[in-house]
């Protein structure tokens, strides 16, 4: 370790100002941040607070999002084997001659399996979404001269988790370079951003490539159409179906814990709790933003249920599915808790989580095109976060002016 | 009342002005630096919408559409004045603003001279003559065209505060050279119509 400490040193002469290498400075700085703890602190937002600097953050995110990666790797490999166990197609990709050549067997049950075979649809889009977002990361760092900065870690961790498992991976590449360019770094980088680039990124390829984003056929990685196998997720089904599509397909424990289509990484409500848990102890999270997300959920489902409607079978899905299904649990945990986008000010948290909570129930119910309402509600609450922040503070000046009048 | 109740919800999210018809665009972007100006603007737009889309709605059907002078006298039934559309509803539009900007600039001089030109501009606004105009393609009757008109000035005003509040929180950020300004507001304003797509094909 010490002969590490020692090469690094050794290098920085030609890494700081007036040495050869001085634009690649935050290469070097990058790799002395990422092997050790750097002694100077963050001067950008999100404020350092205590011993708790921005790498310190960001990690702490990833580590809470472990539960989602391992269900990432189980549900994806666990919902292909399952279809092809039940008649569908494998598809006609290299994962599947990997699969074949390694002679594991596409049976559901095989815990190993499940595994391999959801790594092999994972792993390259993850691979692909550093690669690209690290490029355009350090491009703009080495150019512009601020540092590489420890947030594009939580956006390619967050990126790969909220796509479908068949995502082209040029489509992977392009989603990340638009969250990271035209989300992040034309602000000026980690802090300055106004959306949060991994959501971004993901509507960005939504709206751009729909058929390849959204619908029936994406979610699970096996050739599901001609073979009767749906791969409809349980919120599609509810646009059609209402709740009995949905408790024909699952019941709760089953959604709670995750193995259902959808999204690599956002199916465990289980494992975004246990991520809850970790950024609530650690202060990181929000627990006003989770807290009031849930309220509003609560709130507008109760009251869509109440109101009923003739024509639209979603209005009667209870509190109960909103909340397990889809990327409710992902979303509240991991997205609408990014303390860039989201409001500065605690007491602003709470309008900003209930609002998010009311528009995906919302968007859900009267949206038949989008039944997965989580990713848009954020973001759409994420333009308005800076507007909370402000009638925050304009309070307070207004108390803070009365208490001193005379 | 459901009804109404759609239709102003749909005008202010669903086919929202400024980020849906990207409509009244150079008062939206150069008057949305600060929250308190953008909010008088907007304040100032709503009035002048829900006031002009149902006035024009009257003149439309009392003055300008085929036969709509027979109420005068049955002999002019055969005269349809429609050719005058344009100008008739910019001459209602501009003489609801000046009586905006003398109410400001009697009441509250110190936002008439925030908004400046733009105040007067309004009459020149494409969102207020666009309103008008789909008012008269969407045939719709009074009481839809002040829910119409309210509905697409609470839009509008809404989007330009949200911009106002995200640019005055980019004083701290740090964009390149060229995108300083006006370059950064108008991919802002692409990013902010992303997140209204939220509500693209909302059915009610």
């Amino acid at each position: 370790m010490r002969f590490l400490r020692a090469l690094l040193d050794r290098q920085a002469r030609h890494f700081e100002k007036g040495g050869r290498l001085e634009r690649l400075y935050p290469l070097w700085e990058a790799q002395d941040t990422f092997l050790y703890t750097p002694g100077d602190v963050t001067r950008v937002a999100p404020h350092v607070r205590d011993a708790l600097d921005m790498k310190r953050l960001m990690i702490t995110v990833v580590i809470a999002l472990a539960g989602c990666i391992y269900m990432a790797l189980y549900n994806t490999g666990y919902q292909a084997n399952l279809a092809i166990a039940a008649g569908a197609a494998p598809l006609d990709l290299w994962q599947t001659r990997a699969m074949e050549s390694m002679g594991l067997p596409f049976t559901p049950d095989d815990l190993w399996a499940c595994l391999v075979h959801g790594a092999l649809y994972f792993v390259p889009v993850l691979i692909v979404t550093f690669a690209v977002g690290g490029a355009w990361e350090v491009l703009f760092s080495v150019v512009r001269g601020h540092e590489v900065n420890e947030g594009l870690l939580v956006t390619g961790m967050l990126f790969p988790l909220i796509l479908p498992a068949t995502a082209p991976l040029w489509q992977v590449a392009l989603g990340i370079s638009f969250g990271v360019v035209v989300g992040k770094e034309i602000f000026g980088g980690t802090g300055m951003n106004v959306l949060n680039p991994a959501l971004t990124a993901r509507a960005f390829l939504f709206f751009a490539y729909p058929a390849e984003m959204s619908g029936d056929a994406v979610w699970i990685a096996a050739g599901t159409a001609p073979d009767g196998v749906s791969g409809a997720t349980a919120l599609a089904r509810a646009t059609e179906g209402g709740l009995t599509g949905v408790t024909e397909m699952l019941d709760p424990w089953q959604a709670f814990i995750g193995v259902m289509p959808g999204s690599m990484g956002e199916t465990s409500a289980l494992a975004c709790l246990a991520g809850a848990v970790v950024l609530i102890a650690t202060g990181i999270g929000s627990w006003r933003i989770m807290a009031s997300v849930a309220v509003g959920t609560l709130a507008t489902a109760l009251f869509l249920n109440a109101v009923g409607s003739a024509t639209n079978p979603f209005f009667e899905v209870t509190p109960l599915w909103h909340v397990l299904l889809g990327g409710w649990a992902f979303g509240t945990v991991y997205m609408a808790t990014d303390p860039v986008s989201g409001p500065s000010t605690p007491s602003g948290h709470y309008p900003y989580g209930f609002l998010i909570g009311c528009l995906v129930v919302l968007i859900r119910v009267v949206n038949p095109a989008y039944p997965e309402g989580m990713m848009l509600a954020i973001l759409f609450m994420n333009l308005f976060a800076p507007l909370i922040d402000y009638v925050v503070v304009q309070a307070n000046v207004r108390r803070r002016r009365a208490r001193h009048a005379r | 009342m459901e009804h109404y109740l759609n239709l102003a919800v749909t005008s202010i999210f669903v086919e929202n002005m400024a980020l849906a018809f990207f409509l009244g665009m150079c008062s939206f972007i150069a008057v949305s630096k600060r929250v308190s100006t953008a909010l008088g603007l907007g304040l100032a737009v709503i009035f002048v919408l829900s006031v002009t889309v149902p006035m024009n709605y009257l003149v439309l059907n009392y003055a300008l559409k085929p036969g709509a002078l027979a109420w005068v006298h049955p002999s002019l039934a055969s005269y349809d004045l429609s050719f005058l559309g344009f100008l008739t509803f910019i001459g209602t539009i501009a003489a609801m603003t000046q009586v905006v900007e003398m109410t400001l600039d009697r009441f509250m001089p110190k936002l008439y001279a925030a908004l400046g030109i733009f105040l007067p501009l309004i009459a020149v606004n494409c969102a207020i003559l666009g309103a008008s105009l789909w008012m008269m393609e969407r045939n719709y009757d009074l009481a839809e065209s002040a829910v119409f008109g309210f509905g697409s000035g609470v839009g509008w005003a809404l989007a330009i505060v949200a911009l106002a509040g995200i640019r005055e929180r980019l004083r701290y950020s740090n964009p390149p050279e060229g995108l300083r300004g006006l370059g950064l507001t108008f991919i802002l304003v692409g990013l902010m119509a992303i997140g209204f797509m939220a509500f693209a094909g909302v059915q009610l």
